[in-house]
């Protein structure tokens, strides 16, 4: 068996509003190997985005033990835990969160600005490479709002692949787009994935879950059911099945 | 993140939002702008009425009769006579301090010549007047001691009478004009010493020997004053203590009594007017200061905006590696450039302001290098100290909650 990237222990998180204390996660154990292409699912409020911002290293769990590729991530503080992140994790997010009026590719150049140890020419070397990986070599010099949403995604997924982390977590990253796009984005993961990169990502789609090996539903903030993907899509297949994409006559 | 991209992601925010950066910045320009113009006025005033004083010689001692006033009102005229001639010779044969020691007597009248007249103020004094005002003869002389036994109607003009009775740059030496009717033979002219620092025509004067003003044109018996030097600008003290002892003496007063008379130095009027100009200064460099200190809180204000407003690329630039003092630094080189770049402004709108002030004014503004520094340390802190604040809360942020912020 693979390396394990990440093993929690009765993680929990509460918040508390006032009086009112929730619950957001009421004890998740859960363990991912390398090399793995794990879906999140469950229904709006069971505590998919709460479960994956700590497995981010974006938040902190009230209880319970986080190791993240072997390192223990709850005796960190917030400088360490900050490194963390820019070395070997990529999130992204809903709703692309790229720098306005920055190109693509300074986008994508971003994480890397926070290592001290690459140079300029490295960086964006890298940027290229992650910009080509994602199939957005042409748009290197385009605003955010040159692009459309799956190109802006894309254009985020390549920022979280710049650091090459051991890896990447998406909330909902097919949230904001059409059935193709998310199909495309989908492809992507799935091409990363098969090239061994580890790959967690969240969503509520049934259908977009069935690009994973494997499902974890959460409900209530536990884990209510996991299972491994028995007919799994195929991310070019399905494309190829929607048939030519339309092209609409506007005029 | 080293200093060379910190520098160039704060020029880029600041280029992003150029109108607002520049109205900040507007904030630092007026502050700092008018600081050193401000300080430049004041020196400058400062430093042209202390010229014009010490061309008026340094160690100058002048006596005056002590006119008790209460409220502008003088109380009697009975103590404007208190000083002799007598007084004159008591302190040329006494005091060792002083070198020179000349009457002043007043008086003014019509002056003519041919179908020309003027209005002016004739000084009646002895040769040792002119070193001791620092007054030179342009042309002919200055009138020897067997005119002023004579009382001989005999004078030297002003180069503004000169103008007014003859035309700018003749020479009248050799003619005669007449003073309150009276025929006066001009023996010299005096050299131009234009204004003085109080706006003062120096050159509107004719002198003329103290005994012929004295009986033929004034009438009196006293004198109006007493012009001395002291032997150095630092005696100057010396030289009052010595004479005031000798005035009170020959004016009999007891020990009890108060000084009839007043005397000061040049220097010490020098001392009392820079003093004034110094308050003024710094007055004028504190409503200037007040003004820089409210650009800095605009500083602040606008930080604490464009955090806020940039909570979610906080928070974005956290979740990929930044580290609080990477935001920390990011939002303070931001507010330094701010300020550094208006403070560079404004001591440039500062200093055009000065030369503008200087044209329209007599004196010549005198920009310090020390309010410059002083300008821009200022402004440098407070872009650090005003930064500082909002930068300190944008690095504070839990990453998540700068990325959910909304
Ligand atoms: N910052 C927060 N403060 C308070 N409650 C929160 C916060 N974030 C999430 N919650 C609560 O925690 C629960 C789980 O939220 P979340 O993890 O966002 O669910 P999901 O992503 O599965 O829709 C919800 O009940 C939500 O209201
Ligand atoms: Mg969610």
């Amino acid at each position: 068996m693979n390396n394990i990237v990440i093993e929690t222990n009765n993680l929990r998180k509460d918040y508390h509003i006032g009086e009112v204390t929730v619950h957001a996660l009421r004890g998740v154990d859960m363990k991912i190997h390398e090399g793995e292409f794990v879906a999140i699912m469950g229904a709006s409020g069971s505590g998919k985005s709460t479960m994956l911002n700590i497995l981010g290293c974006l938040d902190k769990p009230s209880v319970g033990s986080y190791c993240l590729d072997g390192v223990d991530v709850n005796t960190m503080n917030r400088d360490e835990t900050a490194r963390l992140r820019n070395r070997k994790l990529g999130f992204v997010f809903q709703s692309y969160n790229l720098l306005a009026r920055t190109t693509a590719l300074e986008n994508v150049e971003l994480p890397l600005f926070y290592n001290g140890k690459i140079k300029a020419r490295e960086r964006k070397e890298r940027a290229v490479k992650a910009l080509e990986d994602v199939g957005l070599a042409d748009r290197m010099h385009h605003m955010p709002n040159q692009l459309s949403g799956g190109q802006q995604q894309r254009v985020a997924i390549a920022r979280s692949l710049v650091n090459d982390p051991v890896l990447i977590l998406a909330d909902e990253p097919t949230g904001n787009l059409d059935t193709r796009t998310s199909f495309g984005i989908m492809e992507l993961f799935q091409e990363l994935n098969s090239k061994g990169r580890t790959i967690v990502y969240v969503t509520h789609e049934p259908d977009i879950a069935r690009f994973a090996t494997r499902n974890v539903i959460f409900r209530d903030g536990k884990i209510q059911k996991e299972s491994q993907v028995a007919d799994r899509y195929f991310a070019t297949e399905m494309l190829k099945n929607l048939g030519p994409e339309i092209e609409e006559d506007f005029d | 993140m080293n200093y060379s991209n910190l520098f160039r992601i704060a020029v880029r925010a600041l280029f992003r939002n150029k109108m607002r950066a520049f109205l900040t910045m507007l904030g630092i320009i007026i502050g700092v702008a008018s600081v050193i113009a401000m300080l430049a006025i004041g020196e400058g005033s400062k430093a042209s009425i202390r010229e014009e004083m010490s061309g008026m010689g340094t160690n100058m001692v002048m006596i005056m009769p002590n006119f008790q006033r209460r409220g502008g009102v003088s109380l009697g005229t009975s103590n404007s006579n208190v000083l002799k001639l007598s007084d004159v010779t008591a302190l040329r044969n006494e005091a060792v301090t002083l070198t020179a020691v000349s009457p002043e007597i007043r008086a003014s009248g019509q002056v003519i010549y041919s179908n020309e007249n003027t209005q002016t103020t004739i000084y009646g004094v002895s040769e040792e007047y002119l070193p001791i005002k620092k007054l030179e003869v342009k042309a002919g002389r200055i009138f020897n001691s067997a005119e002023v036994r004579n009382m001989s109607k005999v004078c030297l003009l002003g180069q503004t009478v000169v103008e007014n009775l003859f035309g700018k740059g003749a020479d009248p030496v050799g003619l005669t004009i007449r003073i309150k009717n009276l025929p006066f033979l001009i023996i010299g002219t005096l050299e131009d010493k234009g204004e003085s620092g109080m706006g003062q025509d120096q050159d509107d004067l004719i002198i003329a020997p103290y005994s012929t003003v004295q009986r033929r044109l004034a009438a009196i018996d006293y004198i109006n004053g007493i012009y001395a030097s002291a032997v150095s600008e630092e005696k100057s003290a010396a030289a009052i203590a010595e004479a005031s002892e000798i005035l009170r003496r020959t004016h009999k007063l007891k020990e009890s009594a108060e000084n009839d008379f007043r005397i000061m130095s040049q220097s010490e009027l020098i001392e009392r007017v820079s003093s004034i100009t110094n308050i003024m200064t710094i007055l004028l460099g504190a409503i200037a200061g007040i003004s820089l200190l409210v650009g800095g809180i605009g500083i602040m204000n606008i930080m604490l905006v464009s955090v806020t407003e940039r909570t979610r690329e906080i928070g974005l630039r956290m979740s990929v590696g930044g580290r609080g003092r990477d935001i920390l630094k990011q939002f303070l080189v931001e507010s330094m450039l701010l300020s550094i770049l208006g403070g560079l402004l404004g001591i440039i709108f500062g200093y055009l302001i000065a030369k503008l002030a200087g044209s329209l004014m007599d004196s010549e503004p005198l920009v310090k290098t020390q309010s410059v520094v002083l300008a821009f340390i200022v402004c440098f802190i407070i872009g650090v100290f005003f930064g500082w604040y909002p930068a300190r809360k944008a690095a504070n942020l839990n990453p998540i909650d700068a990325l959910r912020y909304e």
